[in-house]
């Protein structure tokens, strides 16, 4: 008792809540409420101690109410908010509040508890003696509100008696729909009872519940961004919040569980208007799109040929993209460009961005020993690719092992689809058609251009032999993707990525297939010197195009970045255990390899996203966008829930 | 005449097919088994969609030869379950075939064949039944139903074996074997203290029902489980506070009878509520506030909708069937609601338009509607507060005084129960219910077979004759008539005689009242006090009894009739002396009344009294431990002193 007294004597209304209790809450209110995104909307936790009226009293970590006015008339109603508004994306948000007591014989009880009077001195509030102060009728009434209420509505009032404000008075049973005068609603509520308040931000209702039993609607068309709100109007009464921090006494999740069932069933039920199988064919152009942009060139002709229809792609550009893609997913990224260049002549030189960001990851992976650049000074021993962190035992038996798909999947969710498309396009847009192309914008520096073009005969002649072997090996990896394919795509949200790792992990074994021993020290470029020379040289190439792109299109606070990040690497001995780290990860190629893929799509006049991904992100989006406006239905159709 | 010219044509036709079908039949007499088979597979194939070969068979003799071979243990499985197949084939017909089929006790040899190992051929059977009772000409009764029936069913297993069903992956099975169960249920507690304890896959059935509750569950499923749970509930299986009837079979129920669910469900789901509340008064006042059920009942009123009858003819149909039903389940779940708590009679009265309702209700001619609007009545007139508004305003006796004339017993019953407590003293409608013939209507339910009616009526007597004027007194007697009022004091059940026994005792009040009714009739009652005193009795009859004597003792020439019979003053003296203190104090009251001074030859009486060695008693119940006895004997001493 001593010891909470001085609790609430230091910590006043913010008294901090054990952490174990924090965490238990966190836990309940991320499974009732898994759609909101709590970074975006904070789900209320407690009382507010800064948006109450001063009458108003909060302890035990802002969860319980007192008041500690005169409650002489209705002038005397103080109000407190909750610290946040209910956000639309908990589809329905539920909160309980028990009447600890209804005041006066109460007010006895905080004159005697030594907690409560200490927190009454902190105030310098020292509270009167029971009557004659207060008039015998005004305690007889009992005045304690309910409900829900926008920000700014006056806190000297009860809820509901105001316009955007809702409440439930406990002594006549009556809900007050702001306005001054009540509706006859339900039963009266006192001392022990536990009066919960249900907002269905789906239909915008609101109802109330009674020791675990549902009162009926109270209120219709409720407008957003409602706060849980409880007033009181008598000296002595208190009342404790439960945003989640104990288990409800009414069954909320059973409500829950009725309309997550009656909004699946309209998904379910909603018209297609199929016209002679449109819908149909819909969905396979959606498999076969999906399946060509990833170059799964075997399993889209063998889909292409039982569903009867036709790609639209021709093979030998799905397998030049394939190849490519292999190359930067492989870490050679300098093979890449070759190719790309020899393939789509003029397709980087109209992207200067990608060019340039291709070239940021050509030095990483020169870094990493994995460029060809450096590659071929290391007389094929680059080794350091055995240690990735992540990657397979090099086995056989790899073809089967689903469970490490899944983990190294999940081990970058964030790295969704929907955003890297959206980061991609906004650069694109940001420099829009480039119309002079790079080997003329950079003829103001000879140097440079001197050094970038000894710098791809060399490449093209050193990698001349490598990458005829990686063609002729490309078929037979065809054929085991499209055997494995279906298992990285139903698993997670993250499907472009696993796709990604899952090629990654072919092209590894491939490579390393014809290395007997591996060496489990990571070193710079392999630990060549020449290597090492080679990327330096490279470096600064690297600087001076970034250079030359400052000048012609402006800053680019990305490039910037992007070269700081890199050049970072040099800084330290061990450049795998830096905190810029992280860019030698192999799953880092994969957005470039995406880029790249996009950029060449699109070259092709073909779409550079694929349907599916696409129809994905909207959907994905559009659940985003509905809790941002308010429609809670949002929360019981998750995209997730049908991605299993 | 058209008769006559249809009778050779009719067979005509039948003599052309009948040399092919009768091929079939003769095959079935083959003696060699297989063959036998081989007719009966070909026979299947012959009739199949083909009504008129299955009317030739059925009238060439097929069924009984089928049925023998059917039930012949000598016959192979095969063939036995070919038979049944084929039997199954000619049920699937033309009402007639079933009729010929029943007619040849074909269920009993289907549910014989039940009995076999054979799941194949049980299937068939099975197939064959449902085939036969899904007709309309099939009478139910050859169907279990009923509480025999459901002991039959329950003492072969058939909880056990159901129990597992609920947990089938199959919604269909999950579906009949809770229908199965809440048949079972219904009524019975021998089953339902089974259901409580019986557990599938380590869980109890009524853990299984409650998750069947769930919202997001089929409203079918979630209303088939409420009723297990209820008749469980009921059955006093699971205590009405349990938190599996307060807070998800009953808040289930209330949501069927929403305006969301179909008209079916929400007759069903008010029907069972109200049998789930009737006789708990918490469960009634939970029900009461929860979603507003209430006003939501007022909805069952308001079919056909005028917006159905303009926008849909199916809709009207549809409403029109159901709106008696409607009707009837909102009027039953209100006399519920109010059996027992005043404020929820308030709230149902202030109900829009309640007591209208329940007036056109009792004039409806469905009679379960006439019947549930009078239970309902019966609930709400348990309020003295609405029987002195409310009723008053609304006149609901005019339409009471009717439904009383020629109707059922069963309505009679509910009915006669609520003009009791409309006849209540304080009830203002008692007058104009006596000026409307109640007398003689109760006196003639006192004549009744049906022993609820014969208490009901002379129950009402009873409460009109409490402190009623002497001409009312009067009526009562003369509509009664001696011989009746004699009759009802030796029915042989107690609930009448007791009402007899008490209308007695209200006919009997204020001296003028006393003195008048042992003029007339003082003969007669002492002999029938006489009787009763005398009988095997239990202690309320006799208490009773000689609360009646203490009320002639009070009278002025009254006085005479006991004072006069010796046989009746031994009697009391006995019971003074009683073991039973109620008894005592009923008996003392009788002396009080003799022997009181200031009246007209109390000192005769003391003296005959004090003769018959009442004194001496008075004196011994002074000394007593029970206070009231003490009180009384010293009170009648003190008459004797003065």
């Amino acid at each position: 008792m001593a010891e909470a007294g001085a609790g609430s004597l230091h910590g006043g209304d913010a008294a901090p809540p054990s952490p174990p209790r924090e965490q238990e809450l966190s836990r309940r209110l991320r499974r009732l409420y898994p759609a909101v995104n709590q970074d975006e909307t904070p789900l209320p936790r407690s009382w507010s101690p800064k948006d109450k009226y001063n009458y108003i009293g909060l302890s035990q970590g802002n969860l319980r109410v007192h008041y500690k006015g005169h409650g002489k008339n209705h002038k005397d109603a103080a109000s407190v908010r909750a610290t946040h508004p209910i956000p639309a994306a908990c589809g329905i948000y539920y909160f309980e509040v028990k009447i600890v007591s209804k005041g006066r014989d109460g007010c006895c009880e905080i004159l005697h508890s030594k907690e409560e009077t200490f927190q009454e001195r902190v105030f310098g509030f020292v509270f009167s003696p029971l009557p004659p102060a207060i008039p015998e009728c005004l305690l007889e009434k009992r005045y304690m509100g309910i409900g829900l209420s926008a920000q700014g509505v006056n806190m000297n009032r009860l809820p509901g008696w105001d316009k955007h404000s809702y409440g439930y008075h406990g002594d006549d049973g009556h809900s007050f729909c702001s306005s001054g005068t009540g509706q006859p609603y339900g039963p009266t509520f006192t001392t022990g009872d536990v009066i919960g308040c249900c907002v269905n931000l789906i239909n915008n209702t609101c109802f109330y519940t009674k020791n675990g039993h549902s009162l009926g609607i109270a209120f219709t068309d409720l407008p957003a961004n409602l706060y849980p709100t409880v007033g009181l109007q008598t000296p002595g009464e208190i009342v404790d919040a439960n945003f989640g921090q104990q288990p409800f006494v009414f069954d909320i999740e059973d409500y829950m569980r009725e309309w997550r069932a009656k909004i699946q069933s309209t998904i379910k039920r909603f018209p297609i208007g199929d016209r002679l199988g449109e819908w149909q064919a819909m969905l396979q152009n959606m498999v076969s799109s999906y399946l060509v942009h990833h170059g799964y060139c075997s399993t889209a002709t063998a889909f292409a040929r039982v569903t009867d229809t036709t790609i639209q792609e021709e093979q030998t550009s799905i397998k030049n993209r394939q190849r490519i893609q292999k190359l930067v997913l492989a870490g050679r990224v300098g093979e890449a460009i070759e190719a790309t260049q020899q393939l789509y002549p003029g397709l980087l030189e109209h992207n200067p961005n990608l060019l340039f960001m291709l070239k940021c990851r050509q030095f990483v992976e020169m870094v990493n020993g994995t460029d060809s650049e450096v590659r071929c000074f290391g007389a094929r021993s680059p080794r350091s690719q055995d240690s990735y962190p992540g990657s397979p035992s090099l086995s056989p038996r790899h073809g089967s092992n689903n469970s490490h798909l899944h983990s190294t999947g999940a081990d970058s969710p964030t790295c969704s689809n929907g955003v890297m498309s959206t980061k991609s396009k906004q650069s694109h847009s940001k420099y829009p058609t480039l119309s002079s192309s790079s080997s003329s914008s950079s003829s103001s520096s000879p140097s440079s251009v001197n050094y970038s073009e000894s710098n791809s005969t060399d490449s093209t002649k050193s990698q001349q032999h490598s990458s005829t072997s990686n063609q002729e090996t490309s078929d037979s990896e065809m054929e085991m993707e499209a055997e494995h394919y279906p298992n990285g795509v139903l698993e997670n949200s993250s499907t472009r990525i696993m796709n990604g790792t899952y090629k990654h992990e072919e092209i590894l074994q491939t490579d390393e297939s014809s290395m007997e021993d591996s060496c489990p020290q990571r070193q710079l470029c392999g630990g060549n010197h020449a290597a090492t020379e080679r990327m330096i040289q490279f470096g600064r190439e690297l600087q001076m195009l970034s250079e030359q792109l400052c000048r012609e299109y402006g800053k680019n606070t990305m490039h910037k970045k992007m070269l700081q990040d890199a050049f970072s690497l040099l800084a330290y001995s061990d450049p795998w255990n830096c905190p810029v780290g992280q860019q030698l990860d192999p799953i880092q190629r994969e957005p470039v390899c995406a880029a790249l893929n996009s950029a060449i799509l699109e070259s092709q006049n073909l779409p550079k996203q694929p349907p599916l991904m696409l129809a994905l992100g909207q959907a994905s989006e559009c659940l985003r966008l509905m809790a941002r406006v308010g429609l809670g239905s949002c929360s019981f159709a998750r995209v997730d829930d049908y991605l299993h | 005449m058209a008769c006559v010219l249809e009778a050779p044509l009719r067979m005509s036709v039948l003599s052309e097919v009948t040399a092919s079908s009768r091929h079939y039949v003769d095959r079935l007499f083959d003696l060699d088994p297989q063959k036998v088979l081989q007719g009966v597979i070909d026979m299947k194939n012959a009739v199949i969609g083909n009504n008129k070969q299955k009317a030739n068979l059925i009238v060439l003799g097929a069924v009984p030869r089928l049925l023998y071979l059917l039930q012949q243990e000598t016959s192979s499985t095969e063939l036995r379950t070919e038979c049944a197949v084929v039997l199954g084939s000619l049920a699937m017909g033309t009402e007639n075939n079933v009729k010929s089929l029943l007619d040849c006790h074909i269920i009993t040899a289907l549910l014989q064949g039940l009995l076999s190992p054979d799941l194949k051929f049980i299937e068939a059977c099975l197939r064959c039944l449902r085939t036969i009772f899904i007709s309309p000409v099939t009478p139910e009764d050859l169907l279990y139903t009923g509480p025999d029936h459901q002991t039959i069913l329950f003492n072969h297993g058939a909880v056990q074996n159901i129990a597992h069903l609920l947990v089938s992956t199959s919604y269909k099975v999950q579906m009949q074997a809770l229908k199965c169960f809440s048949v079972l249920a219904f009524e019975n507690p021998q089953v339902s203290m089974t259901l409580v304890n019986v557990s599938v896959d380590g869980e109890l059935l009524p853990q299984i029902f409650v998750k069947m509750l769930q919202r997001d569950k089929p409203i079918e499923m979630q209303l088939t489980s409420a009723k297990c749970l209820t008749s469980m509930c009921r059955a006093g299986a699971i205590r009405t506070d349990d938190s599996c009837i307060v807070l998800k079979t009953l808040p289930c129920l209330v949501r069927m009878c929403s305006k969301e669910r179909l008209l079916e469900e929400r007759v069903e789901g008010a029907e069972t509520l109200a049998y789930l509340i009737e006789t708990d008064v918490e469960l009634q006042r939970t029900a009461s506030i929860t979603d507003h059920l209430i006003v939501m009942l007022a909805d069952y009123f308001k079919y056909p909708s005028s917006v159905s009858a303009i926008t849909d003819i199916k809709r009207l149909d549809h409403d029109l069937k159901h709106a008696h039903e409607l009707r009837q389940a909102a009027f039953k779940l209100y006399a519920s609601l109010g059996a027992n708590d005043e404020d929820i009679r308030k709230k149902i009265i202030e109900t829009e338009n309640m007591m209208d309702r329940i007036v056109n209700g009792l004039s409806e001619s469905s009679i379960k509607v006439r019947l549930a609007a009078v239970r309902c009545l019966h609930s709400l007139s348990r309020s003295v507060q609405q029987l002195r508004t409310s009723f008053q305003d609304h006149a609901v006796w005019k339409p009471l005084m009717k439904v009383l004339q020629n109707a059922p017993n069963e309505i009679l019953v509910v009915a006669s129960s609520t003009l009791c407590n409309l006849l209540l003293e304080f009830s203002p409608s008692k007058e104009p219910i006596l000026e409307s013939g109640a007398i003689e209507l109760l006196c003639s339910l006192t004549q009744s077979e049906n022993l609820a009616l014969r208490v009901n009526g002379i129950w009402a007597l009873m409460n009109m004759a409490f402190q009623a004027e002497q001409k009312i007194k009067s009526d009562i007697l003369r509509g009664l008539s001696t011989e009746q009022l004699f009759q009802l004091l030796s029915d042989s059940d107690v609930n009448v005689l007791m009402k007899t026994l008490g209308l007695l005792r209200n006919l009997l009040s204020t001296r003028p009242h006393i003195d008048h009714i042992m003029s007339t009739h003082g003969k007669q009652i002492m002999q029938a006090v006489t009787l009763i005193l005398e009988g095997e009795h239990n202690i309320e009859v006799k208490e009773q009894t000689l609360c009646i004597l203490a009320n002639i003792a009070d009278g002025t020439t009254a006085k005479e009739l006991i004072m006069t019979n010796d046989d009746i003053l031994q009697k009391i003296k006995y019971y003074m002396s009683h073991s039973n203190a109620k008894l005592q104090l009923a008996a003392m009251f009788c002396i009080s009344n003799l022997i009181w001074n200031e009246e007209e030859g109390s000192q005769e009486r003391q003296d005959k009294l004090r003769d018959m060695g009442i004194v001496d008693i008075l004196h011994k119940l002074s000394q007593s431990s029970d206070p009231n006895l003490c009180d009384k004997a010293k009170t009648a001493l003190q008459q004797y002193l003065a």
